[in-house]
């Protein structure tokens, strides 16, 4: 358990990882989950993790930034021991993971462009950080940037929940960049969506993997977009990675078996 | 001749019985239940002759009733101003109870009370002020900080406390834990979370316990002077006892009047606002 991350073998790549993983081991009540996981992600690549409803995506995203705790095994992530740190080290780490949820999880009520200034508390507390009519101008001015990005500076002023689904998770990605993150978790971030929506979107992430550099490790659901969108495979199954490859060198055939519902692939 | 329509065939089970029996159990709590309704009434209920004699006292020529009428304004102009008193008391009371019950709300949270010990202790006394009446939270005040409003003020803000702490944490508990965990996520602090997430989606609940409230401290704080604790009830309590039920319906009307304006007034903001 406690071997040093630089030992970690990657498994397809010789890129220096940004992510390790040793041993990551996590029950709930008796029940494994996660018995034992090893691996690595490259830097500046985008990664699908793939496997059957319950096999432990979310909870295996969910360990790598402690939001569920581990029972064992060793996290590296962006060059520090995700395991070993105290709550407050915890919180100036989680800013610089960006993650993007299944569900928006947008605060409704308030404007697209205050729930983007929310992304500024990664690295800033009080006042300026809580809603954009409070906030100073250069927050400001990042914070429409950011929707700019996601193609919604015409809808800064508008209420997230009159948004469409497409809109939200855009406003969502919108809110990561304002963390201006190193990785990005993205949890199904498809999932809710009509298929071209979803298809803008996996495209709006893999952007930002191919023109800023972040790396990106998301779950699939879907097997053409894990195609499309990735530039390396993880297949979880049983509680353990059972395949690691290149997309590149991946068969739909020999993917089909971790996509347990026929509407997704 | 037609053949008759075939009659339908019997049913194949018999119909359950009405009533489901019941165990012992149930029937001692049912025996339990009726004692305590009717020792209670048996022991404090008025009698219907006390009533009826009441009633016909009530209604006499000389009685309270008779001598409401016709209601006496001659001292509209102090009791107006009591009036309005009984209102800045009621606004202050309210305003000091609805920004204190906002950190005792949120430490009584499930979620976001820093601690189980401090979320106990935050419901307990939650509950305190909430279970004792506020005319009792005003004797006490004036004990504390002597006759006038001010006592009154003090009663109202902690009654309030009780009352909208109670329903701002149970606002704070039912809302989507989703974008508190997304901030969370991010590595905001607590408050940059509560402020943040938790407010907006409770806005609408808030306003509504907030205006509730404060129809609440508007009808208590007309009752708060009769304990000498400023308001108008002090006139009120002075006409009854000097037997002057004229200026005490005079007064009762304009108390009136003003609760409807609260409650009028309150329920247009709640429509414009939620």
């Amino acid at each position: 358990m406690n071997r040093p991350l630089s030992n970690v073998t990657t498994g397809a790549t010789s890129v220096a990882p940004v992510l390790a993983v040793t041993g990551l081991e996590k029950s709930f009540e008796d029940r494994a989950i996660l018995r034992g996981l090893d691996f690595t992600i490259s830097a500046r690549q985008s990664t699908a993790l793939i496997g059957a409803n319950g096999s432990g995506k979310s909870t295996l995203l969910k360990c790598l930034v402690r939001l569920v705790e581990p029972d064992a095994g060793r996290i590296g992530m962006l060059g520090q021991d995700v395991t070993t740190l105290s709550p407050r080290d915890l919180r100036r780490f989680r800013a610089k993971v960006g993650i993007v949820w299944q569900r928006h999880n947008l605060v409704p009520r308030i404007s697209a462009l205050s729930n983007v200034v929310h992304g500024v508390q990664a690295r800033m507390s009080g006042l300026g950080s809580w809603f954009q009519a409070l906030a100073p101008a250069a927050v400001r001015d990042e914070a429409m940037g950011c929707l700019d990005r996601v193609g919604l500076a015409d809808r800064a002023m508008t209420r997230v929940d009159s948004l469409s689904g497409g809109q939200q998770q855009r406003v969502a990605i919108a809110r990561m960049l304002m963390q201006r993150p190193a990785f990005i978790l993205a949890d199904e971030p498809d999932a809710s969506l009509d298929p071209q929506t979803g298809e803008e979107v996996m495209a709006l992430l893999l952007g930002l993997v191919r023109q800023d550099g972040l790396s990106l490790l998301m779950i699939s659901h879907r097997l053409e977009h894990t195609l499309r969108f990735s530039d390396r495979i993880l297949g979880l199954s049983q509680g353990r990675i059972t395949l690691d490859l290149p997309t590149a060198q991946a068969n739909a055939t020999d993917l089909r078996r971790f996509f347990d519902h026929p509407e997704a692939v | 001749m037609t053949a008759l329509p075939a009659l339908p065939a019997p049913p194949r089970f018999g119909a359950p019985p009405r009533f489901r029996a019941m165990g012992m159990v149930n029937y001692v709590v049912l025996l339990l239940t009726l004692g305590l309704i009717v020792s209670s009434l048996a022991a404090t209920a008025p009698t219907l002759e006390k009533l009826s004699r009441g009633i016909a006292r009530l209604f006499a020529p000389s009685g309270m009733l008779m001598q409401m009428f016709p209601p006496d304004f001659t001292r509209i102009e102090p009791i107006g101003w009591k009036l309005l008193e009984t209102l800045q008391m009621a606004v202050a009371g309210c305003f000091l109870g609805l920004i204190l019950a906002v950190p005792f709300a949120i430490l009584a949270t499930d979620r976001l009370s820093p601690h189980p010990v401090v979320r106990q202790v935050a419901r307990a006394v939650i509950a305190l002020f909430r279970t004792v009446p506020d005319l009792v939270w005003a004797i006490i005040f004036i004990i504390i900080v002597g006759l006038g409003s001010p006592a009154g003020v003090m009663a109202i803000m902690v009654d309030k406390i009780g009352f909208a702490g109670r329903f701002f944490a149970e606002a704070m508990e039912e809302t989507d834990p989703g974008p508190q965990d997304a901030l969370r996520a991010i590595g905001a602090s607590r408050l940059g979370m509560i402020v943040s997430a938790v407010f907006p989606a409770c806005l609408p609940s808030f306003t509504a316990t907030s205006l509730f409230a404060l129809e609440k401290s508007v009808r208590g704080s007309a009752a708060l002077g009769l304990v000498g604790a400023g308001g108008i009830g002090v006139d009120l309590k002075v006409a009854f006892d000097l037997f002057n039920y004229d200026e005490a319906f005079a007064i009762i009307l304009m108390m009136l009047v003003l609760v409807l304006a609260v409650e009028q007034g309150s329920g247009w903001i709640r429509r414009k606002l939620i």
